[in-house]
């Protein structure tokens, strides 16, 4: 292996001990994952790429290396899901609505990132407006997952919406990324690519200048190459905003230094209901692992009830898309770039409208402003509601006598695009991620074994609102437990 | 719930986007696709149950009522389609 990807192979923790102990610089980092930028391009990970300003901010963390003023983030180069406003770079959610737009301001979370010191690399792909499980829906085309086997016909999805952003970390094209989660939109990329993936509590991220999806349920968080690389980077991330009104004022918290809690004499509970008919049994034995694991670990598992469980889905996509239909009123052809002239005002609206969303948004804002309408907001927005209720009670019960819950976190392992042909089918990708959506909890995916194709696994711990620490504990137990260290066949700079 | 083409026609009215008559039909199967699976939330009983409208802060922060921002209009119409100065351009609406 040369010296350069081995550079690539490099997690957060290690490359700061390398910088640190000055083994190389941000700039030669930086310039590692520079050159391997065509192989990020193969993956189409990127929307838009940043090569001169990561030579600035590589340079400033060069700088700041030296003044030794460095903090854990300094130098590292990473992407930016294209959800996160930028200021000055094209900022896109992969929709043709949103034209060339430049935002004026940088959000809260990416620029506590760059404050930190963090390299940016570029703007990952990702479904349109964060709405898909495959990220297929990108008006910039799909991602190709990583793990996509030699001679497939299709190339495999890396899930989604966080897509680019996950098959980037996965195949040595970034040490890291960011991405959103509304109903499993981290984790579940994470998982289908073999890395790590967090949604923190809703509320310990600031949503501002995050493009909207639906608003109560929208979370960013980190996707990583190791448990302690999301401690560290959700430590740059997280923080309260007053420019968001729903963002928390918990007291700030060292996650990296709370990974050393342990779980000795933790409860883990193990939701019965989450073992749903025709699970495959990969799934399930995965799953049996995982608690194998935490029982070494000196965790104690307790079977609990979540009974709503199979209700948070329907209940989910009435939440999200009456939010969404709300949400995306906002692209009129006034503010945004994009603009389809009309005979009026209200005919332009329609056309800007009808040209810029692709089939996926479209049909989501449809359902959305269905569910909304006169006669139907309490038959379907009210239930909805209510049912998000009793959710959330289901979990405040089962988090009386445990401190996390232990499940898988996808349905299957990755698939190819054309696998999955209907809305509903696609849906059910987030099945076990979206109750802990529902309720804002914080939950992680850890890569923890292959499919019998080859094809990573991950299991996902939700924990209480605002301990992330006992997530990334039982994370880390995880982790180093399944000791997965398989790396997929694309791999940036692998090549001579 | 299956909805009928007019129906989809008029929602799309509503949400303001442009649908071509030849999608009306096959945009009517999906989205009584999706609505029929989410029909199933019919069967929870929720008599007597609040509905949770977002997680986290019971109430929404206050501040103090002063100004904190502003004096930005040439930032706020940057990516306007068609500005006019400090103004968004927008087709006649008054005839």
């Amino acid at each position: 292996m040369s010296a350069l990807s081995d550079l690539l192979r490099l997690d957060i923790a290690s490359a700061r001990k390398g910088l640190a102990d000055k083994q190389f610089t941000a700039r030669e980092l930086t310039e590692a994952y520079l050159a391997a930028a065509d192989d990020a391009r193969a993956l189409n990970g990127f929307i838009t790429e940043t090569p001169e300003q990561a030579l600035v901010d590589a340079d400033a963390a060069d700088a700041r290396l030296q003044a030794g003023n460095a903090v854990a983030m300094t130098g590292m180069p990473i992407a930016q899901k294209d959800l996160f406003c930028t200021k000055g770079i094209r900022t896109t959610a992969a929709s043709k609505i949103l034209g060339d737009f430049k935002p004026e301001y940088e959000s809260t979370v990416s620029g506590k990132l760059k404050a930190d010191g963090a390299v940016l690399l570029g703007k990952a792909n990702l479904d349109e407006f964060a709405m898909g499980s495959a990220n297929i829906t990108s008006a910039f085309g799909p991602v190709t997952n990583p793990w996509t086997p030699e001679g497939a016909a299709t190339p495999l999805t890396p899930g989604g919406s966080s897509g680019g952003s996950a098959a980037l970390v996965a195949a040595g094209a970034a040490i890291a990324a960011t991405g959103t989660d509304t109903g499993g939109s981290i984790r579940q990329p994470a998982a289908l690519c073999g890395v790590v993936g967090m949604k923190p509590t809703y509320g310990r991220c600031s949503r501002w200048g995050v493009v909207a999806f639906a608003s109560s349920l929208d979370q960013s968080g980190p996707i990583t190459r190791s448990v302690r690389d999301a401690a560290i980077m959700l430590g740059s991330m997280a923080g309260h905003d007053p420019k968001d009104s729903t963002s928390a004022t918990a007291a700030p918290v060292d996650f990296e230094a709370a990974l050393a809690g342990g779980v000795k004499g933790m409860r883990v509970g193990v939701p019965r209901e989450y073992r749903t008919d025709g699970m495959p049994a990969e799934i399930d034995a995965l799953w049996q692992e995982g608690i194998e694991m935490a029982k070494a670990a000196g965790a104690e598992i307790v079977d609990v009830s979540l009974p709503m469980t199979k209700m948070a889905l329907p209940a989910y996509y009435i939440v999200a898309l009456a939010e969404a239909s709300s949400n995306l009123a906002r692209y009129d052809g006034v503010r945004y770039c994009a603009r389809e002239d009309g005979g009026d005002l209200t005919e332009m609206y329609s056309n800007t409208r009808g040209t810029g969303f692709g089939e996926e948004v479209r049909r989501r804002i449809l359902i959305g402003t269905y569910v909304l309408s006169a006669g139907y907001y309490d038959a379907y927005y009210k239930q909805a509601q209510k049912v998000r209720t009793l959710i959330a009670n289901d979990f405040n019960t089962a988090f009386n006598n445990v401190d996390v819950l232990l499940t898988p976190t996808t349905p299957s392992a990755a698939f190819a695009a054309g696998d999955v042909d209907d809305p509903v089918a696609m849906y059910m990708n987030d099945i076990f991620t979206v109750p802990a959506s529902m309720a804002g909890l914080p939950g992680i995916s850890v890569p923890a074994g292959l499919s019998a194709d080859g094809l990573p696994l991950g299991l996902q711990i939700i924990g209480k609102p605002f301990d992330e620490a006992s997530v990334l504990q039982m994370g880390q137990a995880i982790e180093d437990a399944a000791g997965f260290d398989k790396t997929p066949r694309l791999l940036a700079g692998a090549k001579p | 719930m299956s909805l009928d083409r007019d129906t989809v026609a008029d929602i799309a009215r509503l949400a303001r986007i442009n649908v071509s008559d030849g999608e009306l039909d096959s945009l009517a199967g999906e989205l009584s696709q999706i609505l029929n699976w989410v029909e199933q939330l019919n069967s929870v009983d929720t008599k007597g149950v609040e509905p949770l409208v977002g997680v986290g802060t019971a109430m929404a922060p206050l501040r103090q009522d002063v100004v904190n921002d502003g004096g930005q209009a040439d930032a706020v119409v940057s990516n306007a389609p068609d500005a006019v100065g400090p103004y968004f351009g927008v087709p006649k609406v008054i005839e």
